[in-house]
């Protein structure tokens, strides 16, 4: 279950200008965010650029605090989180970032590996589900490569991998088929609502309208920081 | 494999960093200065000890004119404070020094005629004692010989031996406050180095602490790094402080040695050049410095991993 109790979130905007350093009012990302995903649902997050889905997606991944408003992740109120419990509830989120944030001296094995290390599973099932699930992403002759020999489009698709190899709660996806053809698009939708049919929260951030209409699941749209629809 | 493997233990890339290439070689030179200052401290000591061994105690008692009597029919004076000496608690082995005796401790300053009797001025008794307790205390022993003979000195050891104990706890005391300002600034080494290795690899830190990694994940991966790195400079700077301590070491045995050494074998001369503390330094160096590398690697990761939500 996911539950933002009007949540607002603003950003501190500063400028420099001759070695000073200004304040000035605060930017309003986000206002009164209101709304409910229950265990197990998918949801569209549409909206047109600077709309806000990538800081509401930033709350959902605990990279950053609302300014106000409550927040419950996974049945837990994330303002009572201290810093452990903040990063073992990190654990069971994965996220697709829109700039992939692959480590860039780690070869595709290991990027894909890191979320198991760091959940402390035996080497043996590593080995086992990442060469698994780099052969289903169509990567399994790229695993000792690393980011900067691969194209954007095998980037993104270690990037899915990295996200869902823990087979996470909640998976979030900010734009996950920008860099994919039609053919790796539908590959990887198949693989996010197959999580989802096993039980993952899906929400994904996306401007690809024909994704949306092919794969029919209720819209969240954020227009200007506000929610303009969700159902 | 062989690549999955060597990125493996190496999760965030410290190999990689270029920041900590010189972090042993300054703690080389930090272990090099602390052994230095141990083996200052442990050499004034055993010179304070050796020679406390012999001033502590000693009472030393110069009575001039000592064939004249002290009254009309009465003792002679070196005879008269001798036998109060004697008397006295607390003082042992209370003797007149022999004229040979006296005559040898003064030949270096008067030459020949010190003792073929030829000096124009007559030579005071000299009377030696140990004192075995605090008492009796030299100010009253002073009036007490002067009521008897007149011109009578007493010289106690016991106030050599304070200031030269008070001399020893000041170095021992300065070779302390070297030992933790060396340590100080090996961990402030170690802290700089960690800091840019942090700064060069945010990117990366900031990734694996999305993805869910504690705090204790990241502080461990520096921490394993520095505490390697700052135990081979601790090892290295022990080692090559060895040499140059065994040499100080045999420059100072003379000072300390009451007999000259008689050891011929090569390998039990350099065993017994340095006190065992010594040639222990360089697992100690090494153990110190590993544990100032993890400590100060910790300290410094998990205070800059606060910045990170």
């Amino acid at each position: 279950m996911i539950r933002f109790s009007h949540v607002g979130l603003n950003y501190r905007r500063t400028a420099q200008a001759g070695g000073i350093v200004s304040r000035h009012a605060d930017a309003t990302a986000l206002d009164d965010i209101d709304f409910d995903i229950p265990e197990g649902g998918f949801r569209w997050l549409t909206g047109p650029s600077g709309a806000g889905k990538t800081s509401l997606l930033k709350l959902m991944y605990l990279a950053i605090h609302p300014t106000n408003g409550r927040i419950d992740l996974l049945g837990t109120d994330t303002a009572k989180l201290d810093r452990r419990g903040t990063a073992l509830l990190r654990r069971r989120i994965g996220v697709v970032y829109q700039d992939f944030r692959l480590l860039r001296h780690l070869t595709a094995y290991d990027n894909v590996a890191l979320p198991m290390r760091l959940a402390r599973r035996k080497e043996a099932h590593v080995r086992a589900d990442v060469t698994e699930l780099l052969r289903w992403v169509g990567l399994a002759g790229r695993l000792d490569h690393r980011p900067d020999e691969l194209s954007g489009g095998e980037q993104q698709r270690v990037a899915i991998a990295r996200a869902v190899i823990t087979r996470p709660s909640l998976l979030l996806a900010d734009e996950p088929t920008g860099n994919l053809d039609d053919d790796q698009a539908e590959r990887l939708m198949h693989l996010i609502t197959s999580l989802n049919r096993l039980g993952t929260t899906v929400i994904v951030a996306t401007h690809n309208l024909g994704l949306v209409a092919r794969h029919p699941a209720p819209v969240m749209e954020l227009e200007a920081g506000r929610m303009v629809r969700h159902g | 494999m062989a690549k999955r493997a060597a990125s493996r233990a190496d999760r965030i890339g410290l190999r990689a960093a270029m920041a900590d290439r010189l972090l042993p070689f300054m703690v080389a030179a930090m272990s090099f200065l602390a052994a230095l200052a141990l083996a200052g401290s442990i050499a004034a000591s055993a010179l304070a000890t050796h020679w406390l061994s012999g001033a502590q105690g000693l009472i030393t008692i110069e009575v001039p004119n000592p064939g004249q009597p002290v009254a009309a029919n009465g003792p002679r004076r070196a005879d008269a404070v001798l036998t109060l000496l004697q008397a006295t608690p607390g003082l042992a082995d209370a003797h007149v020094l022999s004229r040979q005796s006296l005559a040898t401790l003064l030949k270096p300053w008067l030459g020949a005629a010190a003792s073929d009797g030829t000096l124009p001025i007559a030579l005071p008794a000299v009377i030696v004692a140990h004192s075995r307790t605090a008492t009796p205390d030299p100010a009253t022993l002073d009036a007490k010989l002067a009521g008897i003979a007149p011109g009578t000195l007493v010289e106690s050891g016991a106030s050599w031996a304070a200031r030269l104990e008070a001399l020893t706890d000041s170095l021992r005391a300065s070779a302390a406050a070297v030992l933790v300002i060396v340590a100080l600034v090996a961990a402030s080494v170690v802290a700089v180095a960690v800091r840019a290795g942090l700064a060069q690899r945010r990117e990366a830190i900031e990734i694996i602490h999305g993805l869910g990694a504690l705090d204790s994940d990241i502080a461990n991966q520096f921490a394993r790094r520095a505490m390697r790195l700052a135990a081979t400079g601790g090892l290295i700077g022990a080692l090559v402080a060895l040499p140059v301590l065994v040499w100080l070491g045999r420059l100072s045995a003379s000072f300390v040695a009451s007999a000259p050494s008689i050891n011929t074998n090569p390998a039990s001369a350099l065993a017994s050049a340095l006190p065992p503390l010594l040639w222990a330094s360089p697992v100690l160096f090494t153990v110190a410095t590993a544990l100032i590398g993890w400590v100060a690697a910790q300290a410094t990761v998990r205070g800059w991993l606060k910045q990170l939500t």
